[in-house]
């Protein structure tokens, strides 16, 4: 074989690997996507949205679990995502280079990918063990925690976009620097903060780990934050390691429907930022 | 914190702020004192976790500490009855699963970024690295049940029968797949690991594999290299750092990923050669026991195996930064 031929042959096999790598990715979502629709879609109805969930061999829905996944989400983004963007706005306009800029900035990426188990176990000996039970307010710190570094990371990144020509625009105008923030560079900002906010959301939407440790779950119908809290992603745990069928039914029709919000949260943030780099 | 505020001390203030002008003062002098107080405030927030996170674990792990000594991390013991608790076992199933997710995840990424930079036509690019990024998204517990109802059976069919078939008489690689092929296990999880930790190599890789100067890319491409050199013997030196900061960034998830493992590893305190029996990692431990846990010892045992795997995530996503800052130091010398 020449030199060339050799070559050749060398690029063929590398490339059609890497190709088949790039397919081997995708085949796994259209398999997950595929047997959540199959063993979700038929369970899917309005039973679902308007009953609690049942003792075993009985009718029922998943109307607690999922109220109680969306009161949670909103108070851990609502606690989680204006810490965040303080913390940005901090990084990106005060701390650009100062030393506990680039600490903050470090310790948060940090905590970016710290495993969300740790954050439960955190947040069981902040608030757990001093209360003395499991909470929904200790379930939504929990949450707050994974929000908070997404929130902080995107707000810096948009925030720097912004060029510093308008910021000396409105000060020379006379505007006070918190005014210039709050007024030019937020509002240019925006759309990129949000999606920053949605992408913390969407992430925490399904977070199972750290929910087990501090919201626990509860069977019955409540909005009472005091007590243990019911959850969507504890539901489809115990569900779908239960021995009986209609539990396991509840929890595909469960995790089909955390998926597909997911999912459609992230595209909708996706489609967001494109709007706002443009 | 009024201290530190009145005093000048300039956090490099954006070029032409009012402070650089030193008009301005008497309007919103407050107003920015109380924003920027208030923004450090939150700033330090992220800080305190982090530290909140390391003091709660040790203050927790303590009685076990001292119970067991340095002996917890050489013992495979694990005995809520007799009390006697010892972290290898778990130990071992996370770096055993985490470097299977490595072994399979970081060449597939490596291929996927490679499509997405230098292969794809532009109109591809985009949709191919979303749906990876989607993949990202799902949540653990999806690919927990998905791996647990509908991967292990499949695997336990197919695959495993094949590997133990083939490999079986080889002599060390032999005793790997040794076994019942029941589907769940070692091996399941590591897998199922390796899909969810592609995403987030890829993305790095490909963000890297972009940082590559054009001109750089063309010279090669005119002296005649092929498309796999170009990648091979320009880009990847290139980009090394990177790559490989993204993959400890990649192993920094697996070490921690609890549900999914959690469903598919089978849970048992062993620790056997075969990839195809159950095991155990720190996380999936921590999610079964630490509701149940009764006593005192058994408790902060539990809380002290959640140290050692905050340390051990610790040291390898600091690590990945560190990487991944020295590749961007580099690109700000080069421009």
């Amino acid at each position: 074989m020449t030199l060339y031929s050799r070559r050749r042959v060398v690029n063929h096999v590398g490339l059609t690997l890497s190709i088949l790598a790039t397919l081997f990715g995708l085949f796994w979502l259209v398999w997950l996507l595929w047997t959540l629709f199959s063993n979700g879609l038929r369970w899917i109805g309005p039973r679902l949205f308007l009953e609690s969930t049942p003792p075993p061999g009985a009718n029922g829905g998943l109307a607690n679990a999922i109220v109680g996944s969306v009161i949670l989400t909103v108070v851990g983004v609502g606690i989680g995502a204006p810490a965040g963007i303080l913390a940005g706005t901090y990084l990106a306009e005060f701390g650009r280079s100062s030393r506990l800029g680039a600490v903050v900035r470090f310790v948060n990426d940090i905590l970016l990918s710290a495993p969300s188990i740790i954050i439960g176990v955190f947040v069981y000996g902040l608030i757990v063990l001093r209360v003395g039970h499991f909470s929904g307010w200790a379930g939504a710190v929990a949450l707050a925690l994974i929000v908070m570094p997404v929130v902080v990371r995107t707000t810096e990144n948009m925030m720097r976009l912004v060029p510093d020509s308008l910021r000396e625009a409105a000060a020379a105008l006379g505007a006070p620097s918190w005014k210039v923030t709050v007024v030019i560079v937020y509002r240019s900002a925006l759309p990129g903060i949000l999606t920053g906010v949605l992408l913390g959301m969407a992430r925490v939407s399904g977070e199972t780990a750290p929910l087990l440790f501090t919201a626990l779950n509860n069977q019955f119908w409540s909005t009472d934050m005091s007590r243990p809290f019911p959850n969507l992603p504890a539901v489809i745990f115990q569900f779908a390691m239960s021995p009986y069928e209609d539990w396991q039914h509840l929890a595909w029709a469960g995790a089909l429907l955390i998926t597909v919000t997911i999912l459609g949260i992230n595209i909708a943030a996706r489609a967001l930022i494109k709007r706002a780099k443009t | 914190m009024s201290s530190a505020a009145a005093t000048p001390v300039r956090e490099g203030a954006p070029p032409g702020s009012p402070e650089d002008t030193g008009v301005g003062v008497q309007s919103g002098a407050v107003g920015d004192r109380v924003f920027r107080g208030v923004t450090r405030f939150f700033a330090a927030v992220v800080l305190l976790s982090v530290f909140g996170m390391l003091v709660t674990l040790l203050v927790g792990s303590l009685p076990a500490l001292k119970a067991f000594g340095f002996g917890f991390l050489a013992s495979k013991e694990w005995n809520p009855v007799t009390e006697q608790f010892g972290a290898l076992a778990p130990l071992f199933g996370t770096v055993v699963t985490s470097v299977i997710a490595l072994l399979v995840g970081v060449p597939v990424s490596f291929g996927i970024a490679l499509v997405i930079t230098e292969l794809a036509p532009t109109w591809l690019k985009r949709p191919v690295g979303v749906a990876i990024e989607l993949l990202a998204a799902i949540p653990s517990i999806i690919y927990g049940m998905w791996g647990l109802f509908v991967f292990a059976p499949v695997f336990a069919s197919t695959l495993q029968p094949w590997l133990t078939d083939h490999l079986g008489a080889w002599p060390v690689v032999g005793m790997l797949v040794e076994g019942p092929p029941m589907g769940i296990g070692m091996l399941t999880a590591g897998l199922i690991l390796s899909i969810m930790t592609i995403p987030f190599m890829a993305a790095v890789m490909r963000d890297v594999f972009e940082t590559v100067p054009a001109s750089l890319r063309e010279s090669a491409y005119a002296l005649g290299c092929t498309t796999w050199e170009v990648v091979w013997r320009v880009i990847l030196p290139f980009t090394r750092v990177g790559v490989f900061g993204g993959v400890m960034l990649g192993l920094g998830r697996a070490l921690g990923e609890t549900m999914a493992v959690t469903f598919v590893i089978g849970n048992a305190h062993d620790i056997h050669a075969s990839l195809f029996m159950p095991g155990n990692t720190i996380s999936s431990t921590l999610a079964n026991e630490f509701t149940e846990a009764t006593t005192p010892l058994y408790t902060s045992s539990l809380l002290a195996l959640g140290l050692v795997l905050f340390v051990l995530t610790l040291i390898v996503l600091i690590a990945a930064r560190l990487l991944l800052m020295k590749m961007k130091a580099r690109e700000g010398v080069r421009t």
